[in-house]
């Protein structure tokens, strides 16, 4: 078991953001968390990583997050944030190397070992043609990947991705879709994640969460989840399910039904 | 500068020497820097002592070297008594300010950050003010003391502030740091006012000088800013860590909270001691650092220790000017950082625009 979470509350500025929230995650499995904007998806996430405080329990491989020192939990979980922060003028490999934080002394240095990792990190991703690259001179897809390289160079078992693709075109978005298919691959990497493309929750994600006011409304395989009543309810949204033999399943947002000439508000 | 850009780029195309921090020809061009401008401070002034005679003179205080002194006993005075002190006074003040001012770009990621920043500058005046406005004159000069205590009271009380307000934290330390510099630069300039005939004095006292009552000055001082740019160069690492923001840094296992009070801590303890001594010298922890990063690479493991070295050897020639351009009057310090520091700071900007992103 990598990961079980039960009752989790999280409170923010005295509002509560989740509530009762309970999963588990097999080794090397993908949970994706859908819901609509705030649900309480990112918050959910931070509390995994430990990076703010939470009620309840939530055990990465039988260890309490929160009693875990920041640098054992980074050990454990590597985090992919929404928006991250580029310094424009860092180097790719030197950026990536910074996912080797948690397995440095406080005031050490990087040695040849961790380069290896940063540079093992960049070519599993197909980046090793980015080394030497500024940050700032990335599109946004190579970018997203040095900063799923430094997630990979951290040496995580447990991937959290927020959103991962929110600001990618979509082809970029099915190419770091398809990098994070790959990671899990060989069963040592086990992901969760925030997505917001339903198409793509149900394509990758092997299970769904769906939460709106940070309680769980739903959760189980895409299908299940994934139905135009729970989705009407808790996005306000009008879609049809596709369901494709070869790529499994797509969500089609659907104009609403336009009555005497004038779209429904 | 094509030089500049030729470095630029030889560092980003060998990134693994970028990683491993300064490299052997920027450690030799800042090693040099420092004896050129040392060897200059201790030659030049109102009496020319000659820059051969003066390396030979320092040479021959080296044991086995077998060179002789060629100075008589007045110009030995003059070198070891007045010019080295005052030099050692430059190199330890700029140092210590070009590095408090990159470490405080780093922790707070913003490159306008000073070491000034969180009211070390407004309560150093305050203190220094009071002393020289009630105490003109007075047999022991308790103006470091007061100064060093009105710099550590300042960033205190702006901490503290900062702290209990809560909030995002950089931003809010920030503003409280405005707070509080806004807060005793009225009380000083109330104070300044009060007694009009020590305005002249204040005055020259915050735009800096170097002066020193010798090398007692020098030793109070140098403790100080060993150990607070030793604190600093042991989180060189950690400071590029934080450059990707708060929360990724903590989620990689870096102590955020504790790093930055340890930072903070050094960074304004230091200057508190520098300022004591020199007055409020401007702009060298803006320049220093930032012209380091444009020529050198941004990587705090480079900026840190280049900004130490270079900072000294630019605050030795800075003073070098400021008392011997209208010799035999002297120019205050800080005006000298600024006028000749500023254009500097705009040739290294334009030349190097366009090799970032």
């Amino acid at each position: 078991m990598m990961l079980h979470a039960e009752r989790v509350a999280v409170e923010l500025d005295g509002s509560r953001v989740v509530e009762d929230v309970g999963f588990e995650l097999d080794d090397g499995e993908w949970l994706g968390l859908i819901g609509p904007n705030g649900a309480g998806k990112t918050t959910l996430l931070r509390a995994v990583a430990g990076l703010v405080p939470y009620a309840g329990s939530i055990r990465i491989q039988g260890d309490e997050v929160a009693s875990l020192g920041r640098r054992e939990a980074a050990r454990k979980v590597a985090v992919v944030p929404q928006i991250p922060v580029i310094p424009p003028d860092t180097t790719v490999l030197e950026y990536v190397v910074l996912g080797r934080t948690p397995h440095l002394r406080y005031s050490g240095s990087p040695g040849p070992r961790d380069v290896v990792a940063a540079r093992s990190a960049l070519a599993r991703l197909d980046g090793a043609h980015l080394v030497d690259r500024r940050l700032g001179s990335l599109s946004g897809g190579e970018r997203q990947r040095a900063v799923l390289a430094r997630a990979v160079a951290q040496d995580a078992t447990l991937l959290l991705l927020d959103e991962p693709t929110s600001a990618l075109d979509v082809g970029a978005q099915q190419q770091v879709l398809e990098l994070v298919a790959a990671l899990r691959a060989d069963g040592s990497i086990t992901v969760l994640s925030a997505m917001h493309d339903l198409t793509h929750a149900g394509q990758y994600a092997d299970r769904l969460l769906l939460l709106d006011g940070g309680r769980e409304q739903a959760s189980g395989a895409p299908h299940e989840v994934l139905t135009e009543q729970l989705i009407a309810r808790h996005f306000g949204a009008s879609i049809r399910v596709i369901r494709d033999e070869e790529s499994g399943i797509a969500v089609v947002p659907l104009r609403p039904r336009v009555e005497s000439g004038q779209p429904v508000p | 500068m094509a030089t500049a850009r030729a470095l630029r780029a030889r560092l980003s195309a060998r990134p693994e020497r970028a990683l491993r921090g300064v490299s052997a020809g920027w450690a030799l061009a800042a090693g040099a820097f420092v004896v050129v401008s040392t060897l200059l401070g201790l030659a030049l002034g109102p009496v020319d002592l000659g820059l051969g005679a003066v390396t030979r003179e320092v040479l021959s205080h080296v044991p086995f070297l077998g060179v002789s002194s060629p100075f008589s006993g007045t110009e030995d005075a003059i070198l070891w008594e007045l010019r080295a002190p005052r030099v050692a006074l430059g190199l330890l003040v700029g140092a210590m300010l070009a590095s408090a001012g990159a470490a405080y770009q780093g922790v707070f990621r913003n490159p306008l950050a000073d070491p000034y920043l969180l009211g070390a500058a407004a309560g150093a005046g305050l203190g220094a003010t009071i002393v020289i406005a009630y105490d003109p004159g007075g047999g022991l000069d308790l103006r470091p003391i007061a100064a060093f205590a009105g710099a550590v009271l300042g960033v205190g009380i702006a901490y503290l502030l900062g702290r209990s307000v809560g909030g995002s934290a950089t931003t809010t330390l920030i503003l409280a740091g405005v707070t509080v510099a806004a807060f005793l630069t009225a009380v000083q300039t109330y104070v300044q006012q009060q007694s009009a005939e020590t305005v002249q004095e204040v005055y020259s006292w915050i735009l800096g000088q170097l002066e020193t009552s010798g090398w007692s000055d020098v030793l109070i001082l140098l403790p100080y800013v060993a150990v607070s740019t030793a604190v600093l160069l042991w989180h060189r690492r950690l400071l590029d860590v934080l450059a990707v923001g708060d929360d990724e840094a903590a989620s990689l296992g870096v102590p955020v909270a504790r790093v930055r009070l340890a930072v903070v801590a050094a960074a304004t303890l230091g200057t508190a001691a520098a300022v004591a001594f020199s007055g409020l010298i401007a702009f060298v922890g803006i320049i220093v650092p930032h012209a380091v990063r444009l020529m050198a690479g941004t990587s705090y493991r480079v900026v840190l220790p280049l900004s130490l070295a270079f900072g000294g050897g630019f605050l030795v020639l800075m003073d070098l000017v400021a008392r011997t351009v209208v010799a035999p009057a002297q120019l205050p310090i800080g005006v000298v950082t600024a006028f000749l520091g500023a254009p500097f700071f705009a040739v290294v900007l334009r030349s190097t625009r366009g090799v970032g992103p």
